[in-house]
């Protein structure tokens, strides 16, 4: 007899497909990693142009994650959505913010009669590449060390600061993973450059990049997780609802969810070998190696910061306003019906593996550039 | 139970909802119908192999990704802005409203993001018929993303399919399905997309004809207002028909905004339809709301009472039934909704007050009362009028209402008989002689856009105050942010989306000038 899917069965898959989604987003942001080097890679127009054309044929893909991630939240975990959204106004607007500018640039910088010229829409790119990864690090990074909110009785948040959300750049292990987060898609930025760019100037640019760029990334993503391992967490009693601080407690989760330890040091030993491959043999296919790790790696600690009797997104205002995977869902029904259309994503993912190969198959070389097709 | 909310924070979130709304309506339009267009050129290219169709194909897809990128950027605002701005609202309601938000990223948005990009960059890179087939995905996919966010705006004007759970104090979903072909979202979808492809038709046949007054481009250009003529016909004409399907569903859900765009005050039998009218201050009041009367009126007999019952003697219920009731035609008052409504939240009060007091018993009961037909037919589904100060304040504007409504379907009639003789000249061979009527077409290019705007005027003032009908007023909605965040915001989106639209007119200009190249 099949037994009956309860509605924690369908919390957690919620929660593993928004893991899911979001670090498939922090992958996919190797295109905002990639504009921040526009100008100190493309040291000629021409350069610059296909290092641009490189990127802009994937923006969708990060844009639409982005969307997706955002209204599989709003659907999965609502309470989520209104209390971060609508407390912590301005984070969130400078992240779209930045978005909107990317979006127009790609298809706005090469065209005639732009009115500002296309080194304003890229400079709208670097904007774009520095804000988004940067501020979106920060954000999730709060789901290790809370907000000041709290909500009433019918749910409604009030922020308990006048800056709603800015502050959270004042907290160190955030601003660790936020320059975390900015150095990861930089690194990614320049690998996928090198696998897709077919000109010897860039290449070795940018080989020499992604040294520099690793320090850093290494430096504050060991300070964040080695932070957030060794201080206090936000534990959730399953039963009773109440949330209160315990030691070591993500320390805990990996502990006792040795899946998910193995998919954390699988996807970091992966980045690393990604690097190495790069660095060491110049390789062209560490971006496969260093995007499969930083799926894998944030995976693993989006999962720790929800499962295991978590707080996903703590306050540190009112411990017991905090949410949970249990107090935040949708409805049971609304989770089912949701769960049904998620199946359908194998085969989004089936056909995105296509078409991307399709457009990806000949590398980006000067003549396409100068052929007069369609062109960033 | 709710907390103070500043009146100007209100009208602040609403201005900034209405900009990007609109804005986002000023390029969605052109992505849903030209995408299609696109979709037949590519069709005939590939079945005829000759050149002259690719050439079409690939100057009209320019124009389209000058566009499409701009309406994608308005777009994922408008997504977060339920979150930043109605964050009230996206919780009462995040249980039906996100699934469609969320499904049209699964669904849609991958599919159009997906091939677009092979769309625009795969012409030497995948065999004819791929690309083909990612025009036509790419197509649906933008087509598909406007069924569900549709499917959430019309479970707003008309909420169905769903439970209210006290404990959450939230709206719960119970049937998917019955979210899904909710009457006003089925007439919403098939007007908005309709509307979309008039627009965009009327865009290719108004730039072909710029191309016939210059005398370039020639076949080019008839070749264009072939496939945009016809299709523009078929669209409006659909338009037409689900037009008036729309505004008898909004005659039974919305009853008020129904009797608001027609600026019916009283009710009556053999109610006539008026076909264009000029509204002037009648002195008549409700409350303390003006009612008005007509200064001028073509009106045509009995039509009103046939579209909406269909029957010429019934009786259509005017705005001072719907707020003083009228029991004869068993229309209750706002006034006895307002006092159902507060029994309702009344019995929510206790309910959190028996679960802090853990008074399980009471917690039963109360639980069962929500649970309990009689009372959520009769008292629940006022839940939104125990916000309501005076009955009058559930009355839209009537007058942006009755002049939205009107000049969007006279407007929808001029384009039947814009497409009409498009097709008609260029049958007979006469177009290009036809010097005024290319002028026509020409100036003709916003109009689509602007009666497309009306419709969302009419559709969203016209169902204040409430943000969910008869269950959540706006102001009970709206996110608890400071003024001068929003005003803040709205100035900064004012200038960037201003900025961003003058750009896109700008470099659509330069390329519609420069004509085919490829």
């Amino acid at each position: 007899m099949v037994p009956m899917i309860t509605h924690i069965f369908y919390q957690d898959y919620w929660w593993f497909i928004i893991s899911l989604l979001g670090s498939l987003l922090v992958f996919l942001m190797f295109v905002q990693g990639g504009q921040t080097f526009i100008f100190s890679l493309g040291k000629e127009n021409l350069q610059r142009t296909m290092i641009v054309n490189a990127l802009g044929r994937k923006w969708e893909f990060t844009f639409t994650t982005l969307v997706t991630f955002g209204g599989a939240f709003f659907a999965s975990f609502p309470l989520f959505y209104s209390t971060s959204f609508g407390g912590a106004y301005w984070v969130w607007i400078a992240i779209l913010f930045s978005f909107i500018l990317q979006a127009v640039s790609y298809e706005f910088r090469s065209k005639p009669s732009n009115i500002y010229g296309s080194e304003t829409f890229d400079f709208f790119l670097i904007l774009n590449g520095y804000m988004a990864p940067f501020l979106i690090g920060v954000a999730v990074a709060t789901f290790f060390t809370g907000s000041q909110f709290s909500l009433s009785t019918l749910n409604h948040v009030k922020w308990e600061t006048p800056w709603h959300g800015l502050e959270a750049v004042l907290n160190i292990k955030n601003l660790a993973l936020g320059f975390a987060v900015l150095f990861l898609v930089r690194l990614n930025g320049l690998l996928y450059i090198i696998n897709t760019v077919d000109d010897d100037s860039i290449f070795l640019h940018a080989h020499k990049k992604v040294i520099f760029n690793t320090i850093p990334f290494l430096v504050f993503f060991l300070c964040f997780v080695i932070s957030i391992l060794i201080s206090k967490g936000f534990a959730a009693d399953d039963t009773s609802g109440t949330v209160s601080l315990e030691k070591f407690k993500y320390l805990n989760n990996f502990l006792e969810m040795p899946l998910v330890s193995i998919v954390f040091l699988t996807g970091v030993v992966s980045i690393l070998y990604g690097i190495l491959l790069a660095v060491i043999r110049k390789s062209r296919k560490g971006i496969w190696f260093t995007g499969s790790g930083t799926v894998l790696t944030v995976l693993s600690l989006l999962l720790i910061a929800g499962y295991n009797g978590t707080a996903f997104y703590p306050s540190t205002f009112d411990l017991q306003n905090s949410l949970t995977i249990r107090n935040a869902s949708s409805s049971y029904f609304t989770l089912k019906a949701m769960t049904i259309v998620s199946f359908i994503i194998p085969f989004v993912l089936a056909y995105i593996c296509y078409a991307w190969r399709s457009i990806n198959r000949k590398k980006i070389t000067e003549e396409e550039m100068n052929s007069g097709e369609h062109v960033y | 139970m709710i907390e103070n909310i500043d009146p100007g924070l209100v009208d602040w979130s609403r201005a900034q909802f209405a900009l990007t709304a609109i804005y986002h309506w000023l390029f969605v339009p052109l992505t849903l119908g030209l995408s299609f267009i696109i979709a037949f050129m590519e069709t005939i290219y590939v079945k005829t192999g000759k050149d002259e169709w690719r050439r079409l194909t690939r100057f009209w897809m320019t124009l389209f990704g000058i566009n499409f990128a701009i309406g994608v950027a308005t777009g994922i605002i408008l997504e977060f802005e339920f979150g930043t701005n109605w964050s009230n609202y996206s919780w009462f309601v995040g249980d039906i409203f996100g699934a469609p938000l969320a499904i049209e990223g699964i669904l849609a948005f991958f599919l159009e993001s997906t091939f677009v990009a092979v769309m625009f960059f795969g012409w030497n890179k995948v065999n004819k018929k791929f690309h083909l087939l990612s025009t036509w995905l790419v197509a649906i996919g933008a087509n598909l993303s406007a069924l569900w966010i549709l499917v959430a705006n019309s479970w707003m004007q008309n909420p169905v399919g769903m439970t209210f759970n006290p404990e959450t104090a939230r709206n719960e979903m119970l049937n998917f399905w019955e979210v899904l072909f909710n009457p006003v979202a089925v007439d919403k979808f098939l007007h908005t997309i309709s509307s979309g492809f008039v627009f965009a038709s009327m865009f290719v046949m108004g730039i072909s004809c710029w191309f016939l007054i210059k005398k370039r481009e020639e076949i080019f250009a008839g070749r264009s207002i072939l496939i945009a003529g016809i299709f523009g016909l078929a669209s409006s004409l659909f338009l037409a028909f689900t037009g008036d399907s729309s505004a008898r569903t909004i005659s039974k859900v919305q009853p008020v905004k129904f009797a608001a765009f027609e600026a019916l005050s009283e009710g009556k039998e053999n109610a006539p339809l008026v076909a264009f009218g000029v509204l002037k201050e009648s002195g008549k009041k409700i409350g303390s709301r003006d009612l008005p009367e007509f200064l001028f009126k073509i009106e045509i007999p009995d039509l009103l009472s046939v579209m909406t019952e269909g029957n010429k003697d019934a009786y259509v219920p005017g705005i001072i039934d719907r707020i003083n009731g009228n029991p004869g035609k068993g229309i209750i008052s706002v006034a006895e909704k307002t006092e159902k409504g507060k029994i309702a939240m009344n019995y929510l009060s206790d309910y959190k007050k028996a679960r802090e007091n853990k008074d399980n018993e009471q917690i039963t009961n109360l639980l069962n009362k929500f649970k309990d037909k009689d009372f959520r037919d009769n008292y629940f589904r006022y839940f939104g009028y125990a916000y309501i100060s005076s009955p009058e304040d559930v009355i839209p504007d009537i007058y942006g209402s009755f002049y939205s409504f009107h000049m969007m379907v006279m407007l929808g009639f001029l384009f039947i008989l814009i497409f009409s003789l498009a097709l008609i000249f260029l049958f007979n061979g006469t177009i290009i002689k036809q010097k005024w009527f290319l002028r026509i077409v020409l100036y003709s290019i916003p109009l689509p856009l602007i009666a497309g705007e009306l419709g969302w005027i009419l559709t969203e003032m016209g169902r204040q105050p409430w943000i969910i009908q008869d269950l959540m007023p706006v102001s009970v909605g709206v996110s608890n942010i400071g003024k001068a965040s929003v005003q803040t915001t709205f100035w900064l989106f004012t200038f960037l989306f201003t900025a961003l639209l003058i750009t896109e007119i700008s470099i659509m200009i330069k390329q519609i000038k420069t004509g085919p190249t490829h």
